[in-house]
Parts: structure tokens; C-alpha cells; sequence
């Protein structure tokens, strides 16, 4: 390759005029930054475009599935806190579905709206982490700060309510561990308010910034066919314009009675996985909008409390996290109080794996737009 | 991704980025400035100032401890509900016997190093004689300070 940018340097400091490219290896991660946890990308690079990508998992491998195999169903339910930690209330609510199936219990209706009041609450709180991350990674730390904020009034609320921040806990098999308290519905009213002004502060800051325009637009496209042959759920399935919410395709709780719609766009680029998130959080404010307009004054937050054993089966539950689809698997060998087994199907791991789809002929730094608008959580793929 | 557009749309697109580009970064500021000048949007807490006045919400799960009444009698049976449904084994429940023959708590040992403060063990308990306060300050510097007694009176009921 000729290159003629160099042919006027003085002859001590001549560059070999012909030069021959060879590709090389580097590795990113396990602790950089942006890999939102410990995972290690191995790249092979031409110059600086990456050629291929493979992604090394298992640096925070807690063997959960097999842990669970010793422990009672409840006690799974505190640890599957620690699987998707942004969006642990949903994925408490993951589990109990399929506990709830195989007891055959029902739930009361205020139990079912403290439910999806909890379930949205947790949704945004996710979502504005990744409004934060994908500034971050984008280099404007003060997005990072601005999704902080928010997210902290609702770990507030959710503190309040459950005990705890992020390791939540709360739902058992037939409602809730507590009722909600009187100052609840206030505050998330309080809350929603604040957002709404703040979402606006917050698209004004971003969505039209040149610098996130020319950093998003076009990189990291993923059609509508790959998507679903990964195995993608959630907002990455979405941006790539397939229409497939569970909320909506099989509702579980009482999702099917709030008039919600559900955000599609068509080019599957970085940009459209941002603008689908801001729209997603915009949806869960109008649901949480209804719910507090319909909240049950009164009646029971919990039917009759069972203790927590389960019939020989297999019982299956799939719900819409943040991320994406979270099954969880159950499998009972013996009547009692210990699974035989149970899988969980996280959301996170098909994004990382359609990830060298979308990063070949990209450059590094485009890499981390992409990272960031997949948005994977690494202990919840590593387990 | 490749676009095939003419030479004069290229540079059409390009001389309106110029505009909306900058123009577009200001908005940002305008932003920032507003959060920056504003006192009502100030969300930060002053924290080691304010530790007079910070409380945990009543529901809070801090610490592990027994509600024992001013003589230390508490309502624990030492039956092992709450080491049962301890997920890490962090509940001890050492039992005794009394003069009378009958099964009392001796000695109620907790590791606060592996607790992960679920609350199981409070929500196992039949007769609510433990619950969780709301100690938010618990590093230590004395690693033995985390194993403790949780009752002060042994051999009691």
C-alpha cells in the first residue's frame, strides 16, 4: 500500500512506502469499563476495524442453577436478586410465577397491582441506568450522573416498600411480603411528575446532540432476521423492528387490562435501541398512571399463606424484564420444599452473542456505543 | 453504512450539520447550566453532616437482632425455624435445657460477615422474637466484633 501523505517527512524519518497490514489480537476487558462487568471481548482487528469478535464469559460464575438444587424454593427467591441486579424486583417476580403455577395458588388483586406498580417502578429505574451508561460511554459523564438520579427516588420508594434497594426480596408465591405502605401511592405520583419534567430535560440533553447522532446512527445494525435467530428479546429485539412484548404476546399478571403501547422501530442501529428505551420509559409511566387512578383502597394484598411446596411437575414461566425475556425453568422431582432443578433463560446472553454480528467492520470505539445500547448485565449471564 | 448520494447533497448535509451541530451541543448546555444554577435541583446529601438526622425507613433491613424487653426475656423457643430458612448459614441456634427439662435458647449465635440481610429468618420466625433494625453504619475494622450473641440472657423460659 502506497502512502503518500508521508512522502515529504525528511529521509531519516521515511516511512517504508510499501507496508503490508497483518491482523493482531487484542483483548478488551474483563475490567474495562465498558463492559458493563467482568467479561472479556477477544478481538481481531485489521488496522483499527475489528475483524471478529468472541466474547469470554464465566469470570463471575456463582453456579446458581446448581445452587439451587440445595436450597428451598423461597431461599431461591433472595437469590435470584443477585442474578440481573438492576432489575432484581422482576426477576423475584420470574420465579414466584412458576412457584405460583405449581402451588396453584392465586393472587388478590391488590396484590397484582403492587405487582405491576413494582414491575414498571423497576423497569424505568433499569432504563435510566442505561440512559446514564450510554452517555458515560459515549464520554458526557453528566448523563451518567442525570439517570443516577432519578434512579435513586425510585430505589427510594423501592426501599421504602421492601426493605431494600436493590436486592428487593419482595414478592412470595400468592402476593407480596408486605403491603404497601400508606405513603406509596403519593410518593410514586410525586415521582412520576418529577420525571416527566425531567425526561424532558433529559431527551433535550441527548437525543439530538450531534456528537451521539454521528457516534449512533448506522452503527451496529442488526436486522430483524438475525435478531430472531439469536434468540434477542426485549428493546434490542424491538429497535430491530419486530413487534414482541410478553406484556402483550402472553400477559402474565394483569398486564392485559392497562392500555399500553409497545414502542417498534425499524433500523435496529444503536440510535433506535437508545430512542426505544426513552419511549419504553414513557410507556411505563402511563401504565403506572392507570394503576395509581385504579389502586384498590382495600382487601387483601395476599391470599392465604401456604407454606411453600411444590407437586411433582415441571412449571414454566416467562416475563418481560427490562432487558428482555427472563424464563425461569422448574422442575420438581419430589413433592417438598427443594427443586430438582431450575433453569433460567436471561435476556442478556443472546445480545452479547449476536454482538460480533454487529461490530464486524466497526471500530473499537464504536464497539462501546454498541456494548452500551445492548445494555447486558454480566452476572446475570454468568450466573 | 454506505449511503449513495450525489456530491451536492453531501455537502448540502454537511454545511446544515455545521449549524444544527453546534447548535444542538448548546442545547446540552443550556441543560447542564440549569441544573448548575438552580438550588432546587440540588440532590445531593450532605452525609457524614447529616448523620444526626438520617434515618432508614421502618421497614429497613440492617442488622439481625432479638426485641428482648428491658429484663432481656425474649420470645425465642430455640426452634430453629430461622436457621432452617437462612439461605448461608449465618444463624446459630444453640439450645439448652433448664432445670425443668424443657428445650430453652442458650445461646443465639449470628455471623454478620456471611448474612446477606434477606429477612428470611425474621419472616420464618412463628413467634416473632427477632427482627431486623435499621443500623445502616456497620463497617467494622474488628473482624471478631461480626460474630455475635444476639440474646443476652441465656437459659431462660
Amino acid at each position: 500500500m502506497i502512502q503518500p501523505r508521508f512522502s515529504n517527512l525528511p529521509p531519516g524519518f521515511r516511512i517504508q512506502r510499501e507496508t503490508n497490514t497483518e491482523e493482531f489480537f487484542i483483548n478488551m476487558g474483563p475490567q474495562h469499563p465498558s463492559t458493563h462487568g467482568a467479561l472479556r471481548l477477544a478481538l481481531r482487528m485489521d488496522g483499527e476495524t475489528i475483524v471478529e469478535l468472541v466474547p469470554h464469559f464465566g469470570y463471575i460464575h456463582r453456579g446458581m442453577e446448581k445452587q439451587a438444587e440445595s436450597m428451598s424454593y423461597l431461599q431461591y427467591i433472595a437469590l435470584s436478586d443477585r442474578q440481573d441486579y438492576l432489575t432484581a424486583i422482576q426477576n423475584n417476580l420470574g420465579v414466584v410465577i412458576a412457584l405460583e403455577k405449581g402451588m396453584n395458588v392465586g393472587v388478590p388483586e391488590k396484590g397484582e397491582y403492587i405487582r405491576v406498580m413494582l414491575q414498571e417502578l423497576g423497569r424505568i429505574a433499569s432504563h435510566l441506568v442505561f440512559y446514564g451508561c450510554f452517555g458515560g460511554d459515549l464520554g458526557g459523564q453528566t448523563c451518567l450522573l442525570f439517570g443516577f438520579k432519578e434512579r435513586e427516588m425510585i430505589h427510594d420508594i423501592l426501599e421504602e416498600v421492601t426493605g431494600s434497594r436493590l436486592t428487593t426480596n419482595f414478592f412470595r408465591p400468592g402476593g407480596s411480603r408486605y403491603d404497601v405502605p400508606d405513603t406509596f401511592i403519593p410518593r410514586v405520583k410525586a415521582f412520576l411528575d418529577h420525571l416527566e419534567d425531567a425526561m424532558r430535560d433529559y431527551e433535550r440533553f441527548l437525543s439530538k446532540n450531534i456528537i451521539v447522532l454521528e457516534r449512533s446512527i448506522g452503527i451496529g445494525v442488526l436486522s430483524k432476521e438475525d435478531a430472531i435467530a439469536y434468540g434477542c428479546s426485549g428493546p434490542v429485539l424491538r429497535a430491530s423492528g419486530v413487534e414482541f412484548d410478553v406484556r402483550r404476546a402472553n400477559p402474565y399478571s394483569i398486564y392485559d387490562q392497562f392500555d399500553f403501547d409497545i414502542p417498534v422501530f425499524h433500523n435496529g442501529d444503536c440510535y433506535d435501541r437508545y430512542k426505544i428505551r426513552i419511549a419504553e420509559i414513557h410507556e411505563s409511566m402511563k401504565i403506572l398512571r392507570q394503576c395509581i387512578d385504579k389502586f384498590p383502597k382495600d382487601g387483601p394484598w395476599r391470599s392465604k399463606e401456604k407454606p411453600v411446596r411444590l407437586p411433582v411437575g415441571r412449571y414454566y414461566s416467562e416475563i418481560e424484564t427490562a432487558k428482555g425475556l427472563y424464563a425461569t425453568y422448574v422442575v420438581a422431582a419430589t413433592t417438598g420444599e427443594k427443586p430438582y432443578r431450575i433453569h433460567t433463560r436471561g435476556p442478556s446472553f443472546p445480545h452479547i452473542a449476536a454482538l460480533n454480528k454487529m461490530v464486524q467492520g466497526h471500530k473499537v470505539s464504536d464497539l462501546v456505543t454498541i456494548m452500551a445500547t445492548l445494555d447486558p448485565v454480566i452476572p446475570e449471564i454468568d450466573r | 453504512m454506505q449511503e449513495n448520494i450525489t456530491l451536492l447533497q453531501y455537502f448540502k448535509r454537511y454545511f446544515k450539520r455545521c449549524i444544527t451541530g453546534p447548535w444542538s451541543l448548546m442545547c446540552g448546555l443550556s441543560v447542564s447550566l440549569k441544573y448548575f444554577f438552580d438550588p432546587r435541583r440540588i440532590v445531593t446529601e450532605q452525609y457524614p453532616e447529616n448523620r444526626k438526622t438520617l434515618r432508614m425507613h421502618p421497614r429497613y433491613r440492617g442488622r439481625l437482632e432479638m426485641i428482648e424487653d428491658a429484663d432481656g426475656n425474649n420470645h425465642c423457643t430455640a426452634c430453629g425455624m430461622c436457621e432452617r430458612a437462612c439461605p448461608n448459614a449465618s444463624i446459630n441456634v444453640l439450645s439448652t435445657k433448664n432445670i425443668a427439662g424443657k428445650k430453652v435458647l442458650g445461646r443465639y449465635v449470628y455471623h454478620f460477615a456471611s448474612c446477606t440481610q434477606c429477612g428470611l429468618c425474621v419472616e420464618a420466625c412463628p413467634f416473632g422474637a427477632i427482627r431486623m433494625n435499621q443500623d445502616f453504619e456497620v463497617a467494622t475494622t474488628d473482624p471478631n466484633t461480626l460474630e455475635m450473641i444476639l440474646n443476652k440472657k441465656e437459659g431462660q423460659g
